[in-house]
């Protein structure tokens, strides 16, 4: 397992190189520049910024200072959010996105299981119908449209919870855009607990377990669960990524500091440095989650083995 | 003996044999809930690809006077703001009105004077918009009082109008086209490549099973704009293309799951006896791993549809995917997303066609599922 892990990690620095490569090459191939604003810059101002932010040089020797400075930890400055740095913006908003994303990602796991578990104990009765159909509605109604109906709902119209804003921290900004962030993945762990819970109840161990007279508690979440978990554990990889990282809309929406925005905003102002910092930021989350879940498959399924 | 032992296929069985997919059909057909969902499914088609030949109004066809018209059944203009005009016209013209119907897509009026009435006053009731083909019918009282009648420009808005004053039961219609298409050919170009790379990865292992999913790494982390501003600078901006990115971003996930699966699957006794008898990697994963997958695969399936439709709509507000006046559901629906306090509707009516396909999506895959499953016989 040690070893496993190991290599794992070992590999995680050719595969960063190659994305911080092949995404530094197709960001100078879009058409488009930091600078390129809609009022052009006069020409001299122009140059004396190329020539500070080194954009005149060619571009190989950009990407070999890029690289060998970022090996370094320094990933350069912001080309838009003047007078900080890469590693200063993502530092600032990055606690900001994992508190919400944190959050969200325990209601949409916890909640998802739950409600899954539940509709498929109860297969094709009204309540597996009506979890379902909440499941469909929070895959299918986007969070462009959820974030300003619970804001209009909860915030003008009953006014119980703030419209937006990080406030003090405390859970009461955190409900909304922890909803809004949430309900698409809620909808996706219910729909996937459902279909492989009603699989692993069909299972012959199941059956055993049952003639063996385990109180039907024990029977689902101890034995059922775990083989039903592997489609689960999974889509946790990219959704805890994504969660984890912020959403450009779920911030935008409910004007949150974290990194979400810059993923979107880096890239339409074409702040070159930033996009590199996001790509990866969420590289090594990919990456980290990966392992740990190919990890927890060796955990959840005896049967599965990393050689 | 030797004979039948050699080739066992050849002894025909007393029942009739089916194939898995005729067995699947025929336990498809039997689920009342799939049954119906494809019906809607089919419905929800027919309306977005055959409606337009029944609306008069096409989806790029502007009227400056109706602009954000709430959704109604009735004719517009109303009765009353028809009599308003009439009245006005009637005042222009110096003649008096005595009465005004007005059925359907006509009216009739008439109209009375102290002198005799020119016959070419019927001009001024075509110089009004709402109103044209005004003729004479009739003249009484020596040409003092005189029965006209004509057509009325009348429109229907069932769905109302968007903010530039297009009909929206029109633009929902081409959007259900394009979402549709976008929905249907994206997720099954990342349900083909997904199944088959996770697969494939998971079954192999090892080594490979190590690159290809560090590929997929790879993948995920890449810029996605960036992925998309690149491949329409190189290959212009086209339909075609716009689902093949999202397709080809959409199957990381997929493959994730495939991949997972088939790690405890290739492990299982049926994969085993299969290995003893024989078979190749390929004839494994494509009889044993796949179908086995089916369950999870269908559930995400369902899931990468209404992902892939909003995609779509999200490059479309960076400019790169379908463009003004051309429409989908995901820019009909972050346009009424934005205007959810002052015009509902246009959240409303794009949603609830959205909303329809994808339940019925998602019995159909549960239809699929049961039917397809082959532990479930």
């Amino acid at each position: 397992m040690i070893a496993f892990v190991l290599r794992r990690l070992a590999s995680a620095v050719p595969t960063l190189f190659i994305v911080v490569t092949i995404s530094f090459f197709l960001m100078r191939f879009a058409p488009g520049g930091p600078f390129n604003l809609e009022r052009p810059l006069p020409p001299a101002t122009m140059e004396n910024l190329v020539r500070t932010y080194q954009l005149d040089q060619p571009l190989w020797r950009q990407y070999a200072t890029y690289v060998s400075n970022a090996v370094t930890g320094d990933f350069g400055p912001s080309y838009v959010y003047k007078d900080n740095s890469v590693a200063e913006l993502i530092g600032k908003g990055l606690p900001y996105s994992m508190e919400l994303g944190f959050y969200a990602l325990l209601l949409a796991l916890i909640g998802g299981v739950a409600m899954g578990t539940v509709a498929a104990l109860r297969q094709n009765s009204a309540l597996d119908f009506g979890i379902m159909s909440l499941a469909t509605v929070g895959t299918t109604v986007p969070n462009f449209v959820v974030g300003p109906v619970l804001t209009l709902i909860f915030a003008i119209v009953l006014s119980w919870l703030p419209a937006g804003g990080w406030g003090d921290g405390s859970l009461r900004f955190l409900i909304l855009p922890m909803i809004a962030l949430a309900l698409p993945q809620l909808a996706v762990f219910a729909r996937l607990t459902r279909g492989s819970m009603i699989e692993a109840l069909h299972a012959d161990h199941i059956r055993t377990v049952r003639a063996y007279g385990l109180p039907s508690r024990v029977v689902v979440v101890t034995h059922a669960m775990r083989g039903a978990m592997l489609p689960v554990v999974s889509y946790l990889a990219p959704c805890a990524a994504a969660l984890l990282t912020g959403s450009a809309v779920v911030e935008t929406i409910f004007t949150i500091p974290g990194v979400g925005r810059y993923f979107v905003l880096g890239a339409i102002n074409r702040d070159y440095t930033l996009v590199m910092g996001t790509v990866i930021l969420i590289a090594i989350f990919v990456i980290v989650f990966n392992l740990l879940v190919d990890i927890l498959y060796g955990l959840l399924d005896p049967r599965v083995r990393h050689d | 003996m030797t004979d039948i032992a050699a080739n066992p296929l050849n002894e025909p069985p007393k029942t009739v044999s089916r194939s898995l997919f005729q067995l699947a059909l025929i336990r498809f057909r039997r689920n009342r809930a799939a049954m119906a969902g494809c019906v809607t499914l089919l419905l929800i088609a027919l309306f977005s690809f055959l409606g337009p030949l029944f609306v008069p109004h096409t989806y790029d066809q502007v009227f400056p006077s109706y602009v954000t018209i709430p959704p109604s059944l009735q004719p517009r203009p109303d009765v009353s703001t028809l009599q308003e005009v009439m009245d006005g016209v009637a005042a222009r013209a110096r003649v008096k009105l005595e009465a005004f119907r007005v059925e359907g897509q006509a009216f009739t009026a008439t109209i009375s004077s102290d002198e005799p009435i020119d016959p070419r006053a019927t001009r001024y009731f075509d110089r009004a918009n709402e109103f044209r083909d005004t003729k004479v019918e009739a003249t009484e009282n020596d040409g003092r009082v005189l029965k006209l009648s004509g057509q009325v420009n009348r429109e229907y808005f069932p769905f109302g109008t968007d903010s530039n004053g297009r009909d929206l039961l029109a633009r929902v219609m081409l959007g259900g086209q394009i979402s549709i298409a976008v929905g249907l050919l994206a997720s099954l170009v990342s349900l083909g490549i997904g199944v088959l790379y996770g697969a494939t990865s998971g079954y192999i292992g090892g080594r490979v099973d190590n690159v290809m999913m560090r590929f997929v790494e790879i993948l995920y982390s890449l810029p996605f704009v960036f992925l998309v501003v690149v491949l329409v600078v190189f290959f212009g901006r086209s339909f075609v293309l716009i689902f093949l990115v999202i397709g080809a971003v959409e199957w990381l996930d997929m493959a994730r799951i495939v991949r997972g699966q088939t790690l405890a699957l290739k492990r299982r006794e049926f994969v085993g006896a299969a290995q003893a008898l024989g078979l190749t990697d390929w004839q494994i994963i494509r009889r044993h791993i796949i179908p086995n997958t089916i369950g999870p695969v269908i559930v995400f399936v369902t899931v990468v549809v209404p992902k892939v439709i909003l995609l779509e709509s999200f490059l479309s507000f960076l400019g790169l995917g379908v463009q003004a006046p051309l429409t989908s559901w995901g820019a009909l629906i972050s346009e009424g997303a934005n205007n959810i306090q002052s015009a509902p509707w246009l959240l409303i009516f794009p949603s609830i066609f959205f909303v329809a396909t994808l339940f019925s999506l998602n019995f159909v895959g549960d239809g699929l599922r049961d039917a397809f499953d082959p532990k479930d016989r």
